[in-house]
């Protein structure tokens, strides 16, 4: 498959933080976010399917690599009309999700760029957001405060 | 020895029925989803995806209930079900620096950057049965005064700075995979490494326990347990460059030991390294012992337990295999079993006659 055409650092940065973004929703999330019927029509360059990932991790948490374990992966890839390809790697094993994920990443990178981010991209990354702080101001609550017991009183 | 049997397949076909009716129990109690062990077994699932070396919570939950709460089946499952599926590549090394900290603890420094996090944990409760904790809502839980710092700097990096602990190993080359290439000995600690996160937990926390015993000594203070979740990525070859494909999550732990030096290096603490899919605690604690039980070569220590033999560990790690061997017993052995029996029967007689013999 060929490579997509060359693109600038920003446009790259961009492009992660919205399939970081589509990969991470859940897939419930994602259908309400963007139902199946506003698809546009497209045609599959590779059909959704699913296959693994091995994961890596590093000796000592900083080291070395080493395989850790694998990971189910689903990927898909797509053409719209216009000839703009989408790509999906998402992991589990959810075939609608990818397909999804792969439709938006084309249209992301054209001229609905800033409907489909208003609709999709923005309210996912402030679930992302909300939810990671959610987690810590819970985690917050289980912080130990340690103090020093003061034997008797000293006058 | 095998030898094919025919005349079973009725009786089994009838044994695989009545598991299915024993597996679903007394059918006027509802049915459990696996929906429903995927969010209130949790470290159940865990374990199935450490040990079946397969992330995917929907899949092990699945496994659970098709074992009826058997683990190691579920496991043996989950291995078999890696089988059917293609391998699409490599991930970037997580770095469980940048973890989304749920749970953060040392044993070493009471007062390090970040604080200790107890999140989740069973530890400090009284390990009371709460009958009534089946029945009724859980109390809401409490938020802090403020947020969490949303990473947190490593515990071991706080001596590293000083010299005064070894730094994590920095060898070049691919790492090994031992689902690509048999394990062969002497394995370095790459994939030993791989070896343990798929190994037995039990097996392993009873080795990590023969060397705090004095079976391989190595002095441990659990540096830092942390568990949370970590990003994924991956280079797709049809983009050329990483994107995150979703997160993890996993436990880690850094066992600071007793120390080594030598003529050139003075006197370090040296490093064991536990790593598991979701928060399988105690399997992270086990396996950071047992790691560095195993580096004896690399240190340059004497051999003395079991701990420390990696042929020995590493061949009798993996509960999947260890329990095709054992539960192989129970296949028909017809043919071997009556040759020994003719065999006594001809070492008996000889013997007799030789008593006879001996009394004539």
């Amino acid at each position: 498959m060929a490579l997509d055409s060359p693109q600038s650092k920003n446009e790259t940065t961009a492009r992660q933080k919205w399939m970081s973004l589509l990969a991470g929703a859940r897939k419930e999330r994602l259908d309400a976010l963007f139902p199946r019927d506003r698809r546009p029509s497209f045609t599959y360059l590779r059909k959704p399917e699913t296959g693994l990932v091995m994961l890596r991790g590093r000796q000592g948490g900083t080291g070395s690599p080493f395989n850790v374990g694998e990971a189910t992966l689903t990927r898909c890839s797509i053409r719209l009309a216009n000839g703009t390809v989408g790509h999906a790697f998402v992991m589990g094993r959810s075939h609608e999700h990818a397909v999804s994920a792969a439709v938006c990443d084309a249209l992301l990178q054209g001229a609905e760029n800033a409907q489909l981010t208003e609709a999709v991209i923005t309210p996912l990354a402030h679930e992302r957001a909300e939810r990671e702080r959610q987690m810590a101001l819970k985690n917050a609550a289980t912080k130990v405060d340690f103090f020093t017991m003061v034997r008797g009183d000293v006058d | 020895m095998y030898v094919a049997v025919k005349g079973g397949e009725k009786a089994i076909d009838a044994a695989h029925r009545l598991l299915g009716e024993e597996r679903r129990g007394n059918p006027d109690i509802p049915e459990i989803t696996t929906t429903q062990i995927g969010e209130q077994l949790t470290l159940a699932v865990d374990r199935v995806m450490t040990e079946g070396s397969l992330y995917d919570r929907e899949l092990a939950a699945v496994a659970i209930k098709q074992a009826r709460g058997d683990l190691i089946e579920a496991i043996f499952l989950i291995r078999a079900s890696r089988t059917t599926l293609p391998r699409y590549g490599y991930s970037t090394p997580i770095e469980t620096s940048d973890m989304l900290i749920r749970r953060r603890i040392s044993a070493a420094f009471k007062d390090m950057p970040g604080g200790q996090i107890l999140g989740p944990t069973f530890d400090y409760t009284h390990r009371l049965l709460e009958f009534e904790a089946s029945e009724t809502p859980a109390a809401p839980v409490e938020t802090g005064p403020a947020d969490l710092d949303r990473t947190m700097p490593r515990v071991l990096d706080l001596i590293g700075a000083e010299g005064l602990i070894e730094a994590a190993s920095s060898t070049s080359g691919e790492p090994g995979d031992l689902t690509r290439e048999p394990l062969a000995f002497p394995a370095d600690r790459d994939l030993r490494l791989q070896s343990l996160v798929r190994g037995d937990e039990g097996f392993l926390l009873a080795l990590g326990y023969s060397t705090q015993r004095g079976y391989g000594r190595s002095h441990p203070f659990a540096g830092e347990i942390r568990y949370g979740e970590v990003a994924v990525s991956f280079t797709p070859e049809e983009l050329g460059f990483e994107i995150e494909i979703g997160a993890i999550d996993i436990t880690e732990c850094e066992m600071i030991n007793q120390f080594k030096g030598s003529a050139g290096v003075p006197p370090q603490f040296t490093r064991g390294y536990g790593l598991s899919f979701g928060q399988c605690e105690r399997k992270a604690m086990s396996m950071a012992l047992v790691d560095r039980a195993l580096r004896v070569r690399e240190l340059d220590e004497e051999q003395t337990a079991p701990a420390q033999d990696e042929e020995f560990v590493l061949s009798h790690a993996d509960n999947v295999q260890a329990t095709g061997f054992v539960e192989h017993l129970k296949l028909p052995h017809y043919v071997d079993f009556q040759a020994e029996l003719e065999l006594l029967r001809r070492l008996r007689r000889e013997a007799q006659g030789l008593d006879q013999e001996a009394a004539e």
